[in-house]
Formats: structure tokens, sequence, C-alpha cells
């Protein structure tokens, strides 16, 4: 890696990339801005308005409720899926048929699409002939999710754990399996036990591919869109309105273009700061 | 405690596996039993939902049109991010590693931020309602992990490869396309699979992007689940069917996954 030869030619090599990408990037981003800064009543006129979309889409209580909502999302998901996934990882059988079985079995929901998920949750948890809400309803518990706030929570995080603990495991699998057989050997001769076993060499081991998964985890959730969208709908009320259902409603029911425009801006910026701050993170984990 | 090991990864792969039990559970009995009953497992066993299905040219096109993106998404994302990632691995030039930031940068991109600009980007040249709008909107987030993933691997590869080579006459052409590619071919599949996974799930731009021709198979679904009311039956033989594509290239990657993981720094 360091010893890489300076060559400015490759830029060539680069080019087919940066086009496209730069094609769906700049472009629209660009529109954007230009949105998030005017007034327009149709037509096509548009008239300067300055930063008062961002002003009003900051004190805007609404936002600061999506905003909270996600955070908090995000937050719960984050806490239960990575210790989840570490635990499950570390359980599974290092060698042998059985390897293959489990990884196919877990990697299944990652590529069933998005609102699918969301209808298949929404079928399992109904009250009436969903497993979910049977079962729950004949244990005693009253469980809707279209009426009740906490059932409506309770179900958007179980279909998210369902949904992604799987890449948490893959991932953290993939960083046990480079582990060499000499430092179990070694373990053995000096005794370790089980605990030292996970503590010192595992976990070690694991905290590359853990950062990439909780950057990858915060992302993704911080971007969710179509599973809570199609299986709540953002409801009961707004109680599972996160960041991306709310400013579609905005953006593409209400077409608001002006206030749209400027919260796309800040959610943007939102998530590339907090990512920067766990890719720097990392990256200096990797120097030392 | 180590007796007890598989219980963990069996208990997961259970509680994994309900929900589809269910939606298949869903997809075989008739409207009649599904709102009649709670029943286990169908009593009037029917393919009338599948059958409905793969005869309704709504339908299976809506399958047709999702493939056709998905297919041409990782096709040009693999073929521009290969000498991209290549130059990512052996060279140094002005800007490289802000370039890799900003291109990293497109994948934490929120889909809703993009759906109306992208609306208005495709309408503008001609391209909206095609299976290329949506295959190229993907591009957005699908090249960059491409990009990312196959750099991992190319750094894996020894350089002394690609010296030996030149030293042996191969022009670059011939040497990318007969020695490096398939010294490679593992993490291709490895990008190739999470490009197509990628594409293959995502719903909100691929519905912005398309009305009537293009219409993909999700957003099918979820027009049938709100005009025509309470068509369980037939809802879940279509997310039945959805799973199938995953499946199969699961099937295909399943021993390059790991490690395309631990060494494509997915």
């Amino acid at each position: 890696m360091s010893q890489k030869i300076a060559h400015p030619k490759a830029w060539l090599f680069v080019l087919p990339v940066v086009l496209l990408v730069a094609f769906n990037a700049i472009i629209p981003l660009m529109t954007v801005v230009n949105y998030s800064v005017q007034e327009t009543f149709g037509n096509n006129l548009f008239f300067w308005e300055g930063v008062r979309w961002f002003q009003d889409v900051l004190r805007s209580e609404r936002y600061q409720a999506s905003l909270m909502r996600q955070l908090t999302f995000t937050g719960i998901i984050l806490l239960i899926e990575i210790p989840l996934g570490v635990a499950i990882a570390l359980s599974m059988p290092r060698k042998g048929p059985w390897v293959s079985v489990c990884l196919v079995l877990m990697a299944l929901p990652l590529l069933i699409p998005w609102n699918v998920v969301g209808a298949m949750w929404n079928i399992f948890s109904l009250p009436d002939i969903g497993l979910l809400g049977r079962t729950l309803n004949g244990l005693g518990f009253d469980y809707d999710y279209t009426q009740g706030p906490l059932a409506a929570w309770f179900t958007v995080i179980l279909m998210d754990v369902w949904h992604w603990t799987s890449l948490v495991v893959l991932l953290a699998y993939a960083g046990l399996s480079s582990i060499p057989q000499p430092y179990y050997h070694a373990a053995k001769i000096d005794g370790a036990s089980t605990w030292a076993i996970i503590r010192y060499i595992e976990l070690p081991k694991m905290k590359r591919v853990l950062a990439i998964a909780i950057l990858l985890r915060f992302m993704d959730s911080f971007m969710i869109y179509t599973e809570p969208f199609v299986l709540t709908g953002g409801g009961p009320g707004n109680t599972t309105t996160f960041l991306s259902i709310d400013l579609v409603k905005v953006a593409l029911g209400q077409f608001d273009l002006g206030p749209a425009a400027a919260m796309s801006l800040i959610y943007f910026l939102i998530i590339l700061l907090l990512s920067w701050l766990f890719y720097t993170l990392i990256m200096r984990n990797e120097q030392q | 405690m180590k007796r007890y090991k598989w219980a963990v990864p069996t208990l997961y792969i259970f509680f994994l596996m309900l929900p589809i039990y269910w939606l298949l559970n869903m997809s075989f009995k008739t409207t009649n039993e599904i709102l009649g009953s709670f029943t286990l497992w169908p009593q009037k066993f029917t393919f009338e939902n599948y059958i409905t299905i793969f005869t309704d040219p709504v339908w299976y096109s809506g399958y047709i049109n999702s493939l056709s993106y998905v297919m041409f998404n990782t096709a040009i994302s693999v073929t521009v991010a290969l000498p991209a990632a290549y130059a990512f691995s052996r060279y140094r030039f002005m800007g490289d590693k802000h370039l890799f930031f900003w291109l990293l940068t497109n994948r934490m991109a929120p889909p809703a931020v993009f759906a109306l600009p992208f609306f208005q980007l495709y309408s503008a040249v001609n391209l909206f309602d095609t299976y290329i709008a949506v295959a190229l909107a993907h591009a957005l987030f699908n090249v960059p992990l491409a990009v990312w993933i196959l750099e991992g691997f190319m750094s894996g590869v020894p350089k002394e490869l690609d010296e030996t080579a030149f030293v042996d006459g191969y022009s670059f052409p011939r040497f990318f396309l007969k020695i490096f590619i398939p010294a490679i071919l593992a993490g291709i599949g490895v990008a190739a699979f999470f490009t197509f996974m990628f594409s293959w799930v995502e719903l909100l731009l691929a519905k912005t992007l398309t009305a009537v021709d293009a219409k993909p198979i999700a957003a099918v679904m979820t027009r049938t689940a709100s005009s025509s009311g309470y068509e369980l039956g037939l809802l879940a033989a279509a997310g039945s069917l959805t799973i199938i594509p995953g499946a199969v290239v699961i099937y295909f990657v399943r021993n390059y996954i790991a490690k395309g993981f631990a060494l494509g720094r997915v």
C-alpha cells in the first residue's frame, strides 16, 4: 500500500466513475441548493428567500420531533443489533458443512426488497390473523400496532432487528475467521478461559469490522424509509414518522419545495458530519 | 456451556424464518381462509395466487422490469468501478484521497433527499419511466460501494503480478483482461453481489422514477395493496416470489460472503 506509483494519467481510470457519480450527485444536489433559497408559487417563477427556509426548518417543532425520533430509533437498534450480532457470530461453528447453511439462511433477510419486508411484518403482526399479533394477544398483551404507539415502536424495532442483525453477524464472523489458528493454540497452552479468549483475542480482532458495522448500521438506519412506511405509514399519529418519511411527505406530498430542500440539506449534513466522525475515528484506530 | 453453543444460531435462524414462513403460509391460502380464520398452515391449499401473478402481465412485467434495471445497474457499476479501483489501489495521483472520500459520501446520501431532483433530472433528459433511469440512479450509491470493495480485493493482490506481466511484454489492456481480472474474480463476485442486493431492495427511487412502462414489482405490490382492498393472498405470493432472486444469488456466492466482508472492507 505504501509504495504507490505517482501516475498523473490515473485520472483517466477514474474518469468514468467520476462522470457517472457527478451526474447523479452534483446536478441534483445543486437543484436542492437552488430550491432551498427560493420561494415559488408555481409556473416556474422563483423569488429569492435567502436563509428563511433554513431558519424555519431549524425552528420547527415538527422537524425537531422527527429528528428526536430518528436519533432514538437509531440509538436503540444499534444497542440491540451490535451486541446481539457479535454474540451470534461468536457462537457460530467455525468450520464444517453447517457454516454455509447458517450463512445462507442468515443472509436471506438482507436480500428481500424493503417494501416486502414491511408488508411481511405487516401480515405477521396483524392482531387478528398475524402469528405475532395473535400470539401476543393470546398471552394477554393488548397489542395492536396500528393503535398503540408503544406497540408500533416495538414492531418497527423488532422488524429492524430481524432485517439487519445478520449484517452485523456476517461482518463479525468475517473478522473472527481471519484469526489464525495458532492464536487459539497458544491460548489453550496458557490455559486461558473462554471469556479471556473472547476478551483478549476475538474482540480486538473484530474491532475494525465492528467499526464498519456500526458505521453502516448508523448510516442506513438514519435513512430508513420504506420499511416503517409500509408497516405503519408513520403512525399511529406521527409516532413513527422518521426523518425520511417526514421529508417525503413535505417534498412529494405537499410539494413545498423550499422547506423540503432546506430540510434535505440539513439532514444530509447531519449524516455526513456523524459519518465523517466515525470514519476518522476508524482510520485513527487503524493507524495505531 | 460449550455444548449448547449451537442453540444460539439455531434460535436466531428460527426467529428469522418465522415471518418468512408466515408469508409463504398466507400465499397458499384462499382469501376466504385468510379473512375467516386463524390457521397455522393452509387448510385448503391453493396455487391460485401464483397463477394470477404468472398470467397477468401487470404482475409479471413488474418482475421483468425490476430484474432489468438491477442487472443493468450491476453491469455498469462493476464495469466502471474496475479501472477506478485499480487506480486507487496502485497509483498515487492528485486528489486521490479526497476523491475516494467524496465517492463514499454518496453512499451516505439518503434516497429521500434525491427523490425529487432525480425525478426532474431524468424527466429533463427524457429517460423518465425507463429501466435505464433507475439503473443510473442506483449507480449513485452502488458505484462507490463497488469501488470500495474492489479496491480492497485489488490491494490484496501483490504488485509483483503487474510488474512481471509488463516485463513479459503484456500491454496494459491485455494484462488487465487476461491476468488481473481472473486474479480478482472472487472480488468481482462479491462486488456484483452487493450491487445486485442494494439495487434489488431499493424502492423509493425506483418508484419515483417510473410510472407505467418500467414499474418495478415492488411498486406494483404497493398499488395492489392500496387499490384493490384486502388481497393479502396475492400480496403474500408476490412477496414470496421476490425472495427467490436473492436466495439464488446468495447460494452462488455463499463461500465468498464472509471472505468478501473481511477483504473488501464493506
